[in-house]
Parts: structure tokens; sequence; C-alpha cells
């Protein structure tokens, strides 16, 4: 039976929501508020919150400045190409885990998880040694290793948590039917799985976008994605709010327009295995 | 084969062998006003060069710091020139980074070079980079608020006048401050602008055998002053302001006085920026009567890394952007206050240039009055005015600069900043193997 909640319950929940989503939201809203100001007004003190006079002058700017196309292309083929190449060996080794443990599985995924403990910068000398010496610099299939790497962990528990929902009655029918290990991945898995792996899909792709350190360390002017994009615009010298917030706005477009859409399965994939 | 097939392969291996012949040049810089100029003045220099073609790198100064010095240090060969500071450049020609730049061309003319900004790029007798643009610091100050005080601003003024000057302007009730000075932590932050002041006070990092000074009274006098000035007559919440904090205050006309890098003349004057645009009036950086006054000394050079294999095109494009012809061409298409300032002595003998910047004689005379190989009233063994040449300086500035930086906020007193400052140091220097 569904519990009765009071009125006045639901409006304190409602405005508590609201209060704290708009909390986070706010940063993003002012980024895209300054980028519509002159430079005199993105600093200006006390800030004016929408009565200033709304310019575009920045996107000009930022347009004939630098080749946004070229870096959204990068960004898109590294994050795309750095997520899907992990499904493509995360997705059996889940299966794995999830359906044929050992008793080291458990330390296996802690094992996992442990690389992500230590700070990036961390490696960044050997790394960029190894890419040097392989030639991948500053090369897109650099990146798309790279980032594939460092999210493996994360696309690998995920899909672990979520297979492991998934019932291995229907797997062993499966097999009793005569199915391959591979159809049966391809086949009986997937398929009943597509819903977590789309969230997972959509989150690492969001993760890989974002991912500062990396794309700006390994890449210089060929590869470079939309965060060295953004890192163009910042100066400590000199006047450039506005032009950041609309190199910014910019960039993160694509990827909160991608986020809207899929919402429903970013929030699934997120909360699974929650009420367990 | 026929005829066709031949031809058709010759004609493609002519394209492949003129593509191949074509250089591409990556050049790594930082994003201020001067350098996205020269990106878009380069039209000149590849009509000239139609086998150079060039690639920009921009990004802030401290992701390209870090960016370039990995770089380098791995011999990564992603750039074949580099922006690099006036900090950069003795440590890394003395590493073997940096190759000398011995090709820039007949007409170059290195002796037009100030020859401040010279000194510092120069190493055992060899130019290992060359100055796009140099700066020095000195005095902005309010001509209104000071005629309304009753004040005369010198050209060379003493930081006795200064301080008296800004306790006398400020009026805190109308949101006016007389002095706006660096306070944010950082070696390239407060610790510029403290380190240059200190040496106006007698002060200095190091004695001859390397053992920090911080227990000196120098130091105290200087820091004692900086504190007690600003908390009379300093903005509320110092602690946290760099150059972009004080400049927005000064552009809305809450400071009497500033005292930054004189790059900033051009944004307090411009006045599509600054409400003060037509009230601006300039001064040498104060001494103290020691003979030492506290401005720093810093350029923005193009130098070639040792990695690249394209060293006779990386330094052509050199000779191009910090050459004579280029100021020309700056001032052809953007106007003369527009040229990049403070590498060459024939742009401050230029009329038109004097008329366009009303900044220029301070700028030169602020950059003269440096010395980076002497610095100090006391001799020292290190260059650098506003730093100190070692690789450990980035580090060790930055926690001296957070100690001062608290006790400008009060979090601890003068003394206690002093004591950790000399602690930490010593201990950095000791490990670093300069105390034995």
């Amino acid at each position: 039976m569904a519990r009765n909640v009071s009125t006045r319950r639901k409006l304190v929940v409602t405005v508590v929501a609201w209060t704290v989503g708009i909390l986070i939201f706010f940063p993003i809203l002012w980024t895209f508020l300054t980028s519509f100001k002159t430079e005199a007004q993105a600093i200006a003190s006390p800030p004016s919150l929408l009565f200033f006079d709304w310019t575009t002058e920045n996107y000009h700017e930022v347009q004939s400045r630098s080749d946004y196309f070229k870096h959204f292309m990068n960004s898109v083929v590294v994050s795309f190409g750095s997520t899907l190449l992990g499904l493509v060996i995360a997705i059996p080794s889940a299966w794995a885990m999830a359906f044929a443990p050992t008793k080291r599985t458990k330390d296996v995924l802690m094992w996992m998880l442990s690389t992500k403990m230590m700070p990036p910068v961390g490696v960044l000398v050997p790394m960029y040694l190894m890419f040097r010496n392989t030639g991948l610099l500053d090369t897109r299939t650099g990146l798309v290793i790279v980032l594939t790497l460092i999210n493996l962990p994360i696309i690998i528990w995920m899909l672990y948590t979520y297979f492991k929902e998934i019932p291995g009655e229907i797997l062993e029918a499966a097999r009793m039917d005569g199915a391959s290990l591979s159809k049966e991945i391809i086949y009986v898995l997937t398929p009943m799985a597509i819903p977590g792996i789309a969230s997972t899909l959509l989150l690492n792709i969001i993760l890989a976008w974002n991912e500062a350190f990396w794309t700006l360390n390994l890449s210089a002017a060929k590869a470079a994605p939309l965060t060295a994009f953004i890192a163009s615009y910042s100066s400590p010298e000199g006047l450039f709010y506005a032009k950041l917030s609309a190199a910014s706005t910019m960039a993160i477009a694509p990827i909160l327009i991608l986020g809207w859409f899929s919402q429903k399965q970013l929030v699934r994939g997120l909360t699974f295995g929650a009420v367990k | 084969m026929n005829l066709r097939t031949f031809l058709l392969g010759t004609c493609s291996a002519v394209a492949l062998a003129g593509l191949a012949q074509a250089e591409t040049l990556t050049i790594a810089t930082v994003n201020n006003g001067d350098m996205i100029r020269m990106q878009k003045l380069t039209d000149d220099f590849t009509s000239k060069n139609p086998d150079i073609q060039l690639e920009w790198v921009t990004l802030e100064e401290n992701v390209l710091r870090q960016r370039v010095t990995t770089d380098i240090a791995t011999k990564g060969g992603q750039y074949d020139i580099m922006t690099i500071g006036t900090y950069e450049v003795p440590i890394w020609a003395k590493q073997g980074w940096l190759l000398p730049l011995d090709n820039l061309g007949a007409d170059y003319d290195v002796d037009d070079l100030l020859p401040a900004i010279r000194s510092g790029l120069t190493i055992d007798g060899k130019l290992y980079a060359a100055p796009f643009y140099g700066e020095s610091s000195m005095v902005m100050y309010r001509k209104d608020l000071f005629e309304k005080a009753g004040l005369t601003m010198p050209d060379a003024p003493t930081w006795d006048f200064i301080a008296e000057a800004a306790r006398k302007i400020t009026d805190k009730d109308n949101e006016i401050y007389g002095i706006c000075l660096r306070g944010k932590a950082g070696w390239g932050e407060n610790m510029a602008f403290l380190t240059a002041t200190a040496n106006a006070f007698g002060a200095r990092w190091f004695d001859e055998k390397w053992t920090p000074q911080f227990d000196q009274p120098e130091w105290k006098n200087a820091l004692d002053f900086y504190v007690k000035l600003m908390n009379d007559a300093g903005p509320p919440g110092a602690s946290s302001n760099g150059f972009n904090e004080n400049l927005s205050l000064f552009q809305t006309g809450k400071c009497g006085m500033w005292i930054d890098a004189t790059v900033a003349a051009s944004f307090v004057t411009n006045p599509k920026e600054s409400t003060v645009a037509d009230k601006v009036g300039f001064a040498l950086a104060p001494d103290t009567g020691l003979g030492k006054r506290g401005n720093w000394l810093w350029a923005w050079n193009l130098a070639v890394p040792a990695g690249t294999q394209k060293a006779d095109a990386a330094q052509k494009f050199i000779a191009w952007a910090t050459g004579k012809d280029y100021l020309k061409l700056v001032a052809e298409k953007e106007g003369w206050a527009n040229v990049p300032p403070g590498t060459r002595t024939s742009l401050y003998e230029n009329p038109e240039y004097q008329k366009a910047a009303p900044f220029a004689k301070m700028t030169l005379d602020s950059i003269n009055a440096a010395d980076p190989k002497n610095p100090a009233v006391k001799p020292v063994p290190y260059v650098g005015v506003q730093f100190v040449a070692i690789p450990e300086f980035q580090g060790l500035g930055t926690a001296v600069g957070q100690q001062f930086s608290a006790a400008l906020a009060g979090q601890m007193s003068v003394d206690q900043a002093l004591a950790s400052a000399q602690q930490l140091t010593t201990r950095e220097m000791t490990k670093a193997g300069y105390i034995k």
C-alpha cells in the first residue's frame, strides 16, 4: 500500500528539490549569461543578472579566433571512440565476473577500481614517454586509448552491477539450447542489458567529453579536443571572462543537449542497484 | 604503361613532393592580447614564406607552462616554437633544452633589443630566446584623486610618500581605497610583487651561500610595511587579489594607486573598458633610497626547443615575429598603441609611438631601471628581479607566498609568516643540495 503523503510534505520536498536543482545549475546559467556580456560588464561588481546590453560579440570573436569545428570533431571522435572501445572490452569481462565468479572476483574488481585512486599527474611523465616512443602524441588514436584505459574500471563496474540483476538461468537456458559463448553474449545477454549498456555509454561519453587532464597534456595542435579550446581562453593578465564563458558554453552545449535527451536512461543508470 | 598513366603518376609524384616540402611549425603560446594579434597577422609571414605553414596551440599561462615543460623535459618534440618567460630561459638553456638563436638573419639587429631584456635571455654570450614583448612594473594613479587630496605624484616616488598618499586618499565609506596591491598567493602573483618590493627595502632571498634571508630585518621591514599599508588603505579581501582582480577594481574607480605590470597601462587607459581612462597618471615603482626600485622585469619570449626537426624554419618565424618590421606591421594595421612594447630601443625613439602611448617613457624607464643580474642591494647568487631563476623557485615561491598571503589576511603575524618562510625555504634548499 502506498504511503500517505501529506500536501505539506510534498510542498517541502518540491521546494527543496528545486532549490538544490537551481543551486547546481546556477554556475552553468551564470556562464551562459556572462557569455552575452561585454568584458567590462562581466567583471562589474555588483554584477547584473539580466539587465545588461546583450551582445553576441564574444561568440563572433571566439569563432574568428579558433577552429571550433575541428575541436568539436576531435571531442566527438575521442569520447565516442573511447566509450565504444571500452564497451567492447568491458562487456565480456563484466559477463565473466557476473556469471562465472571465482573467489578472487571481488578482489579483481577492487583492484581495477584502485587504478582510479592515484592522481593522474603521478604517471604523466612515463605515459608521455610511452606516447612519444610509439608516435601517439597528439593523435586521436592515442587519446582514444588513454581515455579507454581511464574509464574502463567505471564501465566494468557499472555493467557488472547491471548484469548481476539479470537472472543467470536465462543464460543457462540459452546454453542448453546450444548457444556458443559468443552467441550467448551477443544475442541473449546484450539485448537484455540494453538499458544498462545505454546508460553506461552515455555516462562515459560525458566523462570522456569533460576529461581535461590527459586530453590537454597529450595533445598539441592536431588532436586537441574542446578542453584545449576552453583552455585557450583563460589568461592571468587581462580581461577574459566573457570570451571564456562563450567558449565554455559552446563546448558544453552538445553534451548538455545529449544529456537532456537521454535523461531517463541516465537517471536509471545512476540509480540502478540502489534498491537492492 | 600508356602515356596517360605515366602523366598521372608524374603529377601525383610532384604533388606529393610539394606537400612534403611545405613545413608546418607548431607554435605554443599564451593567451594574451599581443599574442592573439600576432596570430591574426601571420598572413604576412606565410605570404613571404609560402613553404611554411603555422599551427597554433594557445593555452592559459599555467597550463602552457606544465604542457611545454613536460614536452621539453622528455624531448617530446611536439612544438617547434615555444613561448616562455624570462624565468625559464636561463634554466632551460643550461639544461641544453633550447637551441641558440644564431640564424636570425642579417637585418634582425640584435643590438636594438633593450639591454635589460636581452641580458636575461643571453647565456654565455648566446641568445637563447627572442623577446616578443617585455614589461616592468610601475605606479598607476588617479590624477583626480591626487588633486582632490592636494598631493602631487613625483616621477620617482618613495615608499614613504606612497604610503602617506594612500592613507590620505582612502575613503572607505565611498569604497575608495588608497592602494591596490597583489595579495593572492603564488610565485607569479604576490611573490612577484613582494620579491621586487623587498629588493627596494634592501632584502634578498638568499645570501651568497644560498642561505635564506627571511630572518633578516630587511624582510621584516618590507613585509611589515606592506601588511600595515594594506590594512589601512587597501581594499577588503586583498589577500585574494591578483592582477585581474586589481585591474577590475582600478577600472571601476575603486583604487587611488595600483602598482603592477606596465602592460596594465593600456588596459586602464582604454575608454572601452575603464571608467577612469582619462584620469590615470604613471610613475616609477617606489624606492626607499637604497638605490634599488621595486620594479620587476619580465618578457614573453619565443624559443626553439632542442627536440625540433625544423630549426631553420622556426628561426625564420622568430625573426619575423620579433623583428622591426613586425612592429611596423602592427602599427599599420592596428595603430601604434597596440604595438608589443618593451623589446626594442628603436620603438621608444619613434615619435609616432611616443605620441600614441602616453605610458611609453615610463615603461622604458622602468625596464631600464631593472637589473636581473644584480637585483638586490646586497650581492646575490641568483639571476632574476621578481623571481630566483632556479628550478625549485616555482614551488618555493608559492609556498612562501601562501605564508605572506596568510599574514595579509590576518591569519598569522608577520613574524610567524617570516619564521615559517625561513624554515620551509631552508628545508627545501637543503634537500635540493644548495645548502651543504
